[in-house]
């Protein structure tokens, strides 16, 4: 019965040492995270440790998994049909972790979803950001990376190897810059995240897309250096196009968060 | 196992697994320790209250930390570990005739995480007096001001990490039920069992981010100045128990919604007849998992919603019970007329379809927001969820454990001792919880390690009834430990005409790989 030869199209995978270490990595960071806050003033050094483990864990299971798809065996339209199921059902995941952040920022803001919503918007005291400034310029960068990032992949299946290595250069480039100008933001916002309901709502939906999109450019980054190697050809490039989904979820994310938290929520504050 | 597989040392099979018997058996290890250490914490709270006054535990704090660790572990390192991570493992790739999972590298790090998971919660026990919250966690009891050790970091880390694997467990059980599937096994033969576990793994997927949300909130609250459920920086408390309850009332029917698919199959195996209304019985566990999305408040109607709101919250709810009394009611229609055998997996699923019974129709009554006032946070509520999740649950897992041993080990458990082992568990639960009902009705509050001597008589009784529950529970033990030791070899279909489902056309035990043919089922029935 089992011969060398497979009789399904599904992929065996071999055993692997990386989930466990994963999960060992993860315990770490969660000690590490309660060394560092179990006193005032403790060691934020304490996270290090489980961060690298991490940061390791998905480099070398990546590198397995490129491996695989590289080896013109392991991943066939089955298999890659699942994996392309498997980052949708990921993305949905995500999509409501975003869920219960928007839900706290309501909360907070209509009072038919509850009485503690605060009658003004923002709270007392707080100045918002400006909307049609750095949010929209932000808005606009993410937008046309969303466009470059469509470029490469329709480059890819036309068979443009340079237009997709420039296309996913610029969508990296745009990615870096966000981050850049959102760390820019926060830096000279007038409010902290400690600074109320306003601040706390802020800086989490924020900051968390703003992980994302840091994530997504790594992604990305990835893509381009295997663009680059010569991977990925017009009807195999599964891991460019989880990439690029990925990428289209943290844009989209963006647009409500724009709307939602930047447009709407500091709709007619007078900046003096 | 036979001989033509080949297996790996054992620090690869067991530590570096890809093969999903082998992680479904970890996950089923797990599960027994967390359930000797949850149960061994239920029945310590059942000798507190043994008689009024205090016995034994004189710290209330220590009481509360045990009352809160019970839930955790029985919720997520028993139940779901052992119904979705265990059987759901083992049993999905071979009912829909897959040789493994979609994600095997995921699959066995979604073990591994909740592994993690277990020990950052035992750590969460024994650390700066233990995270006294109840599982449901509610601020500001959980803030810092009322918690300010670190344990109840630990607890939500703990979650962080269950939660993770879960959601990736979820998402390789959907594709592997969506993209595996043998050639002709469409969606409408797949056996009931995968059934619940899609609509569960759907539940999973949707719920838990939702928790994870909330679990983060609570830990910038504790650790970073934000001020989502603190009142004096704008927040309020009860933005975690929607956020909560969105999750967690879900979670209640990811617990069940397997039961259902195991008693499912049990059910028509022991009656040799397909199930009744299969289509009827797929589409009800979808029900209930859609419906289930937006019932959350009614775990709230004490926290001054708009009588609007609650009036909704009551009629979403009494919705919920037409999928579930379709599926009991397909039940019963499937043993009519059937050529029933009472082995002892049939003995649990009757157990089972009695307590569910049970333990659903205090459900509509506590769904009532108007009979909630009365209720609310008394024993009442303790018995309802106890018969409705808990010892229903319990009673899948057995009926489980006993229809799959044979298959899972290659060796089955001995018949006359496995009923006796039905007797105690069945007598012993429900004189646990049934007085509950009625100590709750004369209003003993919930997470009170002392009473009033009116409420002496019930208690007593319910504290005997778990003495017996704890001797079923050894006796199952040494069961289990004696079958997998030295039972007989357990044939490859020791059920005989009415186990049709795929697992039993492999050998006992199944193969290291199976379905390496993939097997054909164009033109077959549906697989109940």
């Amino acid at each position: 019965m089992s011969s060398d030869a497979k009789n399904h199209p599904f992929h065996m995978v071999e055993p692997s040492l990386w989930p466990f270490v994963g999960a060992f990595a993860a315990l770490t960071t969660a000690i590490g995270f309660v060394i560092y806050k179990a006193t005032p003033d403790g060691p934020l050094l304490a996270t290090l440790p489980g961060f690298l483990l991490i940061v390791f864990t998905f480099y070398i299971w990546g590198r397995d998994i490129v491996r695989e798809a590289n080896n013109g065996v392991d991943h066939t339209e089955p298999v890659k049909h699942g994996l392309r199921m498997g980052m949708v059902l990921f993305i949905t995941s995500e999509v409501m972790f975003f869920f219960a952040f928007f839900w706290a920022y309501f909360n907070a803001n209509i009072p038919f979803l509850s009485f503690a919503a605060s009658d003004v918007w923002p709270p007392e005291g707080i100045v918002p950001l400006e909307t049609w400034d750095l949010p929209f310029l932000n808005t606009m960068i993410l937008l046309t990376s969303g466009a470059t990032v469509t470029y490469a992949h329709h480059s890819l299946r036309a068979g443009n190897r340079s237009g997709l290595t420039k296309g996913l250069f610029l969508t990296v480039v745009l990615g870096v810059l966000f981050t850049a100008l959102q760390a820019y933001e926060y830096m000279h916002a007038t409010f902290s995240i400690t600074d109320g309901i306003y601040g706390s709502t802020f800086y989490l939906a924020t900051g968390f897309h703003g992980f994302h999109v840091i994530v997504g450019t790594i992604l990305l980054i990835i893509c381009y250096f295997r663009a680059v190697k010569g991977d990925f050809t017009d009807n195999a490039h599964v891991g460019f196009e989880a990439a690029a989904w990925y990428w289209h979820f943290v844009d989209v994310v963006w647009l409500f968060l724009f709307c939602c938290v930047y447009w709407w929520g500091g709709y007619g504050f007078v900046h003096g | 196992m036979s001989d033509d597989h080949h297996k790996p040392s054992f620090a690869r099979r067991w530590f570096m697994s890809t093969n999903h018997k082998d992680i479904g058996t970890l996950y089923l290890i797990l599960a027994i320790i967390a359930a000797v250490i949850g149960g061994g914490m239920s029945w310590y709270i059942r000798l507190e209250l043994m008689e009024p006054g205090i016995q034994y535990i004189d710290d209330f704090q220590f009481y509360n930390v045990l009352v809160t660790a019970h839930g955790f572990l029985m919720v997520f390192f028993v139940v779901m570990p052992a119904m979705i991570g265990g059987f759901g493992n083992w049993f999905v790739p071979l009912m829909v005739g897959a040789p493994d999972m979609a994600f095997p590298r995921l699959n066995n790090i979604s073990f591994w995480l909740l592994a993690a998971g277990l020990i950052l919660l035992v750590i969460a026990g024994l650390t700066g007096g233990g995270p006294g919250t109840g599982w449901t966690v509610y601020p500001p009891l959980s803030a810092k001001d009322y918690h300010p050790g670190m344990a109840v970091d630990l607890g939500i880390l703990s979650l962080h990490l269950a939660g993770a694997s879960s959601i990736l467990g979820a998402a390789n059980f959907i594709t592997t039920i969506f993209n595996m599937r043998a050639p002709g096994m469409t969606i409408h033969r797949m056996p009931l069992f995968v059934w619940a576990i899609l609509v569960t793994a759907f539940l999973l997927l949707l719920a838990l981010p939702v928790l994870a949300g909330a679990l983060t909130m609570l830990l910038t609250d504790r650790n970073f100045g934000t001020s989502f459920f603190i009142v004096e920086g704008g927040g309020d408390p009860l933005l975690w128990q929607h956020l909560f309850w969105f999750f967690g009332h879900p979670e209640v029917y990811i617990i069940i919604i397997p039961a259902f698919g195991i008693i499912s199959e049990i059910v028509s195996t022991f009656s040799k007849k397909p199930i009744f209304g299969y289509l009827g019985m797929a589409y009800a566990m979808s029900a209930i998992g859609v419906v289930g999305f937006v019932v959350w408040a009614h775990h709230m109607f004490m926290t001054g919603l708009d009588v609007d709101t609650r009036a909704y919250f009551v009629a979403a709810t009494m919705v919920i019970a037409v999928p579930t009394g379709v599926k009991i009611f397909s039940w019963l229609a499937t043993m009519w007329g059937g050529s029933i055998e009472f082995k002892t997996p049939m003995l649990y699923a009757f157990g089972f379809i009695f307590l569910f019974v049970v333990g659903g129709v205090t459900g509509i009554t506590l769904a009532n927001a108007g009979m909630d006032v009365a209720f609310h946070d008394t024993y009442f509520v303790v018995a309802h969820f106890h018969y409705v999740m808990a010892i229903a649950a319990i009673f899948a897992m057995f009926a489980g454990f006993f229809y799959w041993i044979g298959k899972m080990c290659g060796r089955q458990y001995n018949e006359g001792l496995a009923k006796l082992q039905f007797w105690i568990f069945f007598i012993g639960v429900n004189i646990l919880f049934f007085p509950q009902h009625f100590s709750g009705m004369a209003g003993m509050p919930r997470r009170i390690p002392d009473y009033p001597d009116p409420y002496a008589g019930w208690n007593y009784v319910s504290s005997i009834g778990a003495l017996i529950t704890a001797i079923g529970t050894f006796l199952f033990l040494y069961i289990a430990w004696t079958t997998i030791r030295s039972g007989e070899k357990a044939e490859a279909n020791p059920w005989g005409e009415g186990a049709t489902t795929l697992e039993w056309s492999v050998d006992s035990p199944a193969p290291f790989h199976t379905h390496e043919i993939l097997p054909d089922m164009t033109g077959k029935a549906p697989a109940e």
